[in-house]
């Protein structure tokens, strides 16, 4: 078969595929080659941050991305930050917060969040600091409010004294 | 009741799986071997189309079919009038594949099926057409000069709708006013733009000869019955679900070419069809709404007392008129706001223009009406001289004044506009603390000192909410599970239905919330019903949740009363269980009475073995399932309000302009919602701070930039700028809660509360910050460019 090997470690999980295209996006590689739906497209031109994952631990949007860019890299979504049904803190908090209503951007939040927290790695973050860390995110639910609220309740989970 | 959850900040069932990613929105329904589609779409706002030649993309690998309006056989048609009204004199729809002419851009011509989107966009470049262009019709008041072009070459004019109403007796009021002046208000256009695209996925099964459809609508039960008879196919062999939705407001709820077209190539294909928006496609292809001109005179005494409105607008319906007058007439009869008016006259024409056609996107009409009515309110006050918030004070409709009807002008739903509750005075009150309006004065002398301009502003709306005809609601609690699953026929487009829902079935049933399972969107769960649209779920479904489940309730109690050989009066339905008054150990749970109340053949699990230890649940000599009786701890309900219920509020800010680069900045933000009795206090919060930040988009980011030629300028997040994160301020939320009189629960609308007066404040709240320079808004949305524009030309008229 002709086309071009992608090998990537996807949520802990090496998948070698042969991509027939090269101009497939990343974003359609992991929702329709691989399956992982929980990575969404809102505008495919890079604005909303509905598709970011985290690839070689950056936060990066895979709709502006091809597949075999991604060759060799290792890449967690959404789908890999709980533990079978227990909630990732991030993800507890957006619940806990109401930090979400339809959802659909809710899996790029959490995961520019995720890689947010584990850069700053502190539990007192004030709104400002909260409010641009989530500025590459577009939200037509929430007002961000409650998003701020959860991320801040995030910050403290993960990096509060016991 | 012991189990209380009506009336509390429950979290949400549906965000245990939306958090994990493992939510199921349209794109991402898998079926065996799909086919994929792409449409070709007009680039031009008018043209007449001469010649089309899809030979090259027919050939290209992996190309299916593709498809013309000729190829569509019976099904070349034009997509129904949803809403009638004699006031329209050429009421036009779009024809699902283009027919000769072009009226906007982005307009399907032809559709092109493909093995991947990827070859059916390819395939979509290598269609030639030529076309003939037209002159294109953009502005309103030019669309209607005499001898102006036309939207459709075949039309006599621009008119799609033109209606007069009155209310009293405006010119005897205008007559002996004290104060009168005119206002012009404009609004630009704009459009709900859902993080998710539309789509439609459809499988047709030539075996059993079942359409299954999976559509991102707020109205699938109107696709079922319109697939169904447009194809022939058995109502019952029509299903349409709607997963996961990634927002609605509104947009979704027309219909749209491809909704009949993907399910029509399933069917001549035999194979899965998808087709997925990309964002331009949902720019140019999906509806928008907002643009009106209104020139609004007011009469009032010389104590501000209104006593007259006259208003004209125009309201722009882009190339067709689907959805007929709802916006143009939602926007008249909102005008006079929580204010009593006893006159009004107001006129407006539906304007086509070569552009995306228009139809109701969260707030329908009211925030235009909502700027227009709070301008003329802040310009009463500053003639006359009083403070912005006391003239509204003098001009509320008064609590004992309920119910108090619009004389014979009628809502949306065709019935008189009666406002059944509000408590408005309390609600400005409330909301003057809030945002700290007494004090304000002094904080901008202070801040003027420091050099900076703040400004505060305040508006208040009312909303018809709740809207008939009725929902319906099947509630079962289940015998394998003893959980309680509700259906109804309307959709959650992510507001929180599978919680809001639950929680009063959950009141009624003496169960945890989390224990009830909500199904909405599945036309075969619940094939009764209409729609998710003005603000009517929670109310109209909400209540037929109640109806049905207090009939469970109560069959409960009677089968229960029966296994435990008690009188019914002395049981008590809680926690899951049935037990009789201080004998607690004396029980039958739930599930044990939904099995029992399902006559046996064998038992399936302990709870079912369990079960056949009481009595039986119905006392009959005769047959096990008597005359009259049905099987299972179910009913059905249904609830259909007498005519919609007005909820209100009032929302004030504190900005802050930049004279000199003409940026705005929201430094703080209240609002005070009042949508009668509250289900879930956090979903309402959620509710009216999301409305908030589609407002502030509305006032000051957003704007579909149509140029003359009608093409759209700026159809990309790029340009189309929603607000992040750092445009939206915090918010400070306040809550009255005025129960509705109309239906048992009290409950009044939330959904698009939250947007309608950001526009009007953000107005008032910029007027304000430069007052002394004279600056008056007439216009939304600004942008700093405009902003600045009129801080020089008031400078200008100054100097």
């Amino acid at each position: 078969m002709s086309g071009t090997p992608v090998r990537v470690t996807v949520n802990g999980r090496l998948h070698e595929r042969v991509v027939a295209e090269p101009r497939l996006l990343l974003s359609d590689f992991l929702r329709h080659e691989l399956g992982l739906t929980g990575t969404h497209v809102g505008c495919e031109h890079g604005v909303c941050g509905c598709c970011t994952i985290r690839l070689d631990g950056e936060a990066v949007r895979s709709c502006l991305l091809f597949a075999v860019q991604a060759d060799g890299a290792e890449i967690v979504t959404i789908e890999g930050l709980a533990r079978g049904e227990e909630l990732h803190p991030i993800q507890a908090a957006f619940r806990e917060c109401h930090g979400l209503q339809c959802g659909f951007c809710t899996p790029g939040f959490v995961m520019a969040v995720d890689a947010y927290l584990e850069e700053v790695r502190r539990p007192d973050l004030t709104d400002e600091e909260v409010r641009e860390a989530i500025s590459g995110n577009l939200c037509r639910c929430t007002g961000y409010q409650n998003i701020v609220e959860a991320v801040k309740l995030a910050a403290k989970t993960m990096y509060g004294e016991a | 009741m012991a189990t209380r959850v009506f009336g509390k900040p429950i979290r949400r069932n549906e965000d245990l799986r939306l958090v994990r990613g493992m939510g199921s929105y349209l794109d991402d329904v898998e079926t065996a071997d799909p086919v994929h589609v792409a449409f070709l779409r007009s680039p031009h706002a008018h043209a007449r189309i001469s010649s089309v030649d899809v030979s090259v993309a027919r050939a290209l690998p992996g190309v299916v079919g593709v498809y013309l309006h000729g190829d569509l056989g019976e099904h070349d048609i034009e997509l129904p009038l949803m809403i009638p009204h004699p006031c329209m004199p050429y009421p036009r729809t779009q024809r699902l594949l283009a027919k000769g002419e072009v009226h906007y851009v982005g307009q399907t011509i032809a559709m092109v099926v493909a093995e991947s989107r990827y070859v059916a966009e390819d395939a979509v470049e290598l269609i030639d057409v030529d076309y003939d262009l037209l002159p294109a019709v953009v502005d309103l008041e030019r669309a209607l000069e005499a001898g102006a072009p036309t939207t459709h070459s075949d039309s006599p004019g621009n008119v799609g709708a033109h209606l007069v109403q009155v209310v009293g007796d405006p010119d005897e009021a205008f007559a002996r006013a004290d104060v009168v002046f005119t206002e012009r208000i404009e609004i630009e256009r704009s459009a709900g733009q859902s993080m998710e695209t539309r789509g439609v996925l459809a499988s047709y099964d030539p075996r059993t000869r079942e359409l299954s459809v999976w559509d991102t609508t707020q109205a699938p039960l109107t696709i079922k019955g319109s697939l169904g008879s447009l194809f022939g196919i058995p109502y019952n062999k029509v299903r349409v679900k709607q997963p996961d939705m990634g927002g609605g407001f509104g947009t979704k709820v027309m219909f749209y070419p491809d909704e009949i077209l993907v399910p029509w190539a399933s069917i001549q294909l035999g194979r899965p069809v998808k087709y997925v928006e990309d964002r331009i496609e949902h720019f140019l292809g999906s509806t928008h709404e907002r643009k009106q001109v209104h020139e609004l005179e007011l009469a009032a005494t010389k104590d501000g007392e209104v006593l007259a409105l006259r208003d004209r607008f125009l309201h722009d319906t882009g190339a067709y008129i689907p959805y007929g007058i709802a916006i143009a007439q939602v926007a008249a009869t909102q005008l006079p706001g929580p204010y009593r008016v006893p006159s009004f006259r107001v006129e407006f024409t539906a304007v086509y223009t070569n552009t995306v056609p228009v139809t109701p996107y969260r707030g329908c009409g009211r925030p235009q009406a909502c700027l227009v009515i709070e301008r003329a309110m802040d310009r009463l006050a500053d003639e006359i001289g009083v403070d912005r918030a006391e003239i509204r004070r003098r001009n509320y409709i008064c609590p004992e004044e309920f119910p108090y009807r619009r004389g014979d002008i009628l809502f949306a739903d065709g019935l008189p506009v009666t406002l059944d509750s509000g408590s408005y005075e309390a609600q400005l009150d409330t909301l003057l603390d809030a945002i700290g309006w007494h004090g304000f004065r002094e904080e901008q002398a202070a801040a003027r000192a420091e050099g900076r301009r703040i400004g505060i502003g305040l508006a208040n709306y009312v909303e018809g909410t709740g809207l008939g005809p009725y929902e319906g609601a099947h509630v079962q609690v289940e015998p394998t599970t003893g959980k309680v699953w509700v259906a109804t026929g309307l959709v959650s487009i992510g507001q929180g239905l599978e919680t809001s829902l639950a929680q009063i079935a959950a009141e009624e049933l003496g169960v945890d919330t989390e224990d009830v399972l909500v199904v909405t969107g599945d036309t075969q769960a619940m094939p009764w019903g209409v729609a998710t649209f003005a603000s009517r779920a929670a109310v109209v479904s909400g209540n037929a949740v109640a109806v049905a489940a207090g009939e469970v309730r109560r069959k409960a109690l009677r089968f229960a009363a029966n296994m435990l050989e008690a009188a019914e009066d002395d049981l008590v339905l809680e926690g899951g269980r049935v037990f009789v008054k201080g004998a607690p150990d004396r029980f039958v749970t739930l599930k044990q009475v939904a099995i029992a109340s399902n006559p046996l053949r064998y038992a399936f699990d302990a709870d079912a073995r369990a079960a056949t230890q009481f009595a039986p649940a119905r006392r009959s000599d005769g047959p096990q399932l008597p005359e009259g009786e049905e099987p299972g701890l179910e009913s059905v309900g249904y609830y259909s309000p007498p005519h919609a219920t007005w909820a209100s509020g009032a929302h004030a800010a504190v900005v802050e302009v930049d004279e000199e680069t003409g940026e705005l900045r929201y430094l703080r933000y209240a609002a005070v919602h009042d949508c009668g009795t509250m289900i879930n206090p956090m979903i309402v919060e959620g509710q009216v701070m999301g409305g908030v930040a589609q407002g502030i988009g509305g006032a000051f980011y957003e704007r579909m930039a149509y140029d003359q030629d009608g093409q759209l300028r700026n159809a990309s997040f790029m340009d189309f700028l929603i607000p992040y994160a750092t445009e939206v301020p915090p918010m400070r939320l306040e809550h009255l809660e005025t129960p509705s009189p109309l239906n048992p629960k009290g409950i009044k609308g939330a959904g698009e509360a939250g947007c309608i007066p950001v526009p009007a404040l953000t107005a008032a709240a910029i007027d304000d910050a430069l007052a002394d320079l004279g600056v008056r808004v007439r216009s939304m949305p600004l942008d700093p460019c405009s902003l600045k524009a009129l801080i020089d030309e008031a400078r200008a008229a100054r100097a």
